[in-house]
């Protein structure tokens, strides 16, 4: 879609979800179920990511979505809701982690420095998806599988930035970090699940195997 | 400009994300050009970001979406009536007693209901009178407060507003709605009126 049609779309969605936000204001409240719709899965997910766990995730959609509800006059409009519902489920699944100490699975990547910098691994090559690879739902448990191995500041970045499609802008705002923080995680993230997943999902190995041992050829 | 592997995996991810100036764009297609490595890299990278935006990544449990309302509905402050609503609802109250009343056979094929959320009104009276406003998806009894824009309200009957895709409001039908679960448990689920599992 050429971007000018993405912009005008975004704008009318923007101009009804500011009327329908003004009467929610005003007192027609069951609006809020119209509101929210468009964004029920993404509050789910984003929570999902954080949590890593079904029913946590539910209870946590639920009460960010009811936060959103009883704070919907604190909503600024210069913000997009979508951005502002986000950070309400960010903040309220980080304090059900904190809360908890849901640590279920040790990340494996967690103890790796942001700033540093992060090598590749060598596959000859990876360069097509086979359709059918989609629909396979064990390969979904394999993408699940790998973004729930990264670290917690990883995997929020790329939920947002790339499942959810929010602007690096938009990702800084609602994970209140700044945006070169979300480059390089993001960077960092997305080399990673390449490093999972590739070698499952069609990436053939490179014939210089010697990393594998433990050392790297370059 | 000329720039290395390691330069490369620093910046593929701006590279995708058209986050490079140019200069540093035009230097690192040059090297995706020669080298084979760095350019499997982009594609895989690229290969990660196309899984990843399928959303069916994450599916809700089933049944979430009705939950989630369930539970905004305990929440949402409750329908008050006031006095011209009840003035209304008197009246139509005489309307009903008077006889008035159409054949609730009209209203036994389902239409196409208005708001995808809803549920038929299949427990409310046909003769019940109710209101609707133009552009909304519910019918109300008069005076509900969900009512959606109040300058432009017809008032007819549950029957034909069953007929033209509305769906009874889910806090002023709350009663008919319950009732009607208990009558018939077949009926399936009315959208906000039944505890979920």
């Amino acid at each position: 879609m050429p971007e000018e049609a993405i912009s005008l779309e975004n704008r009318a969605d923007k101009l009804n979800e500011e009327m329908l936000i003004r009467r929610i204001r005003d007192g027609e409240h069951e609006l809020f179920y119209e509101l929210i719709r468009p964004y029920e899965r993404r509050v789910y997910s984003t929570a999902f990511a954080i949590l890593r766990n079904e029913a946590d995730a539910e209870d946590v959609a639920q009460e960010a979505v009811l936060k959103a509800f009883k704070h919907i006059r604190q909503f600024r409009s210069e913000a997009r809701f979508s951005t502002w519902l986000i950070s309400i489920t960010v903040n309220e699944a980080r304090m059900r982690r904190r809360k908890e100490h849901v640590e279920i699975m040790q990340p494996i990547v967690d103890h790796q420095d942001e700033e540093g910098n992060y090598t590749p691994r060598d596959f000859a090559d990876w360069r097509e998806i086979p359709l059918e690879t989609l629909e396979r739902s064990e390969v979904r448990q394999k993408l699940a599988e790998a973004l729930a191995s990264l670290g917690q500041k990883y995997r929020e970045v790329f939920v947002l930035r790339d499942v959810q499609n929010l602007s690096i802008e938009e990702t800084a705002k609602a994970l209140g970090v700044s945006t070169a923080s979300v480059k390089t995680r993001l960077l960092r993230a997305r080399l990673m699940l390449r490093d999972l997943l590739a070698p499952g999902l069609g990436g053939s190995w490179s014939s210089k195997l010697s990393f594998a041992k433990g050392t790297k050829p370059w | 400009m000329v720039v290395t592997c390691e330069q490369v995996w620093r910046e593929i991810s701006n590279y995708i994300d058209d986050e490079v100036a140019p200069d540093l764009r035009a230097a690192l297609e040059e090297h995706f050009h020669g080298c084979q490595r760095c350019s499997a890299i982009l594609d895989g990278t690229r290969n990660v970001i196309g899984l990843y935006e399928e959303d069916r990544m994450f599916e809700p449990p089933q049944g979430y979406s009705q939950r989630l309302h369930h539970r905004l509905e305990q929440n949402m402050p409750r329908s008050r009536r006031g006095f011209l609503g009840w003035m209304v609802a008197a009246a139509a109250a005489v309307l009903v007693a008077s006889g008035f009343e159409l054949g609730s056979s009209a209203a036994s094929r389902q239409p196409e209901l208005r708001s995808e959320h809803a549920q038929p009104g299949t427990g409310v009276p046909a003769e019940l009178v109710v209101v609707v406003a133009e552009d909304g998806k519910t019918f109300h009894a008069a005076g509900c407060e969900f009512i959606h824009d109040k300058a432009r309200l017809r008032t007819i009957t549950a029957s034909e507003a069953t007929r033209e895709g509305y769906s009874p409001c889910v806090r002023c039908m709350k009663k008919y709605l319950s009732a009607s679960l208990e009558i018939n448990n077949d009926a399936g689920e009315v959208a906000g009126a039944v505890d979920q599992p």
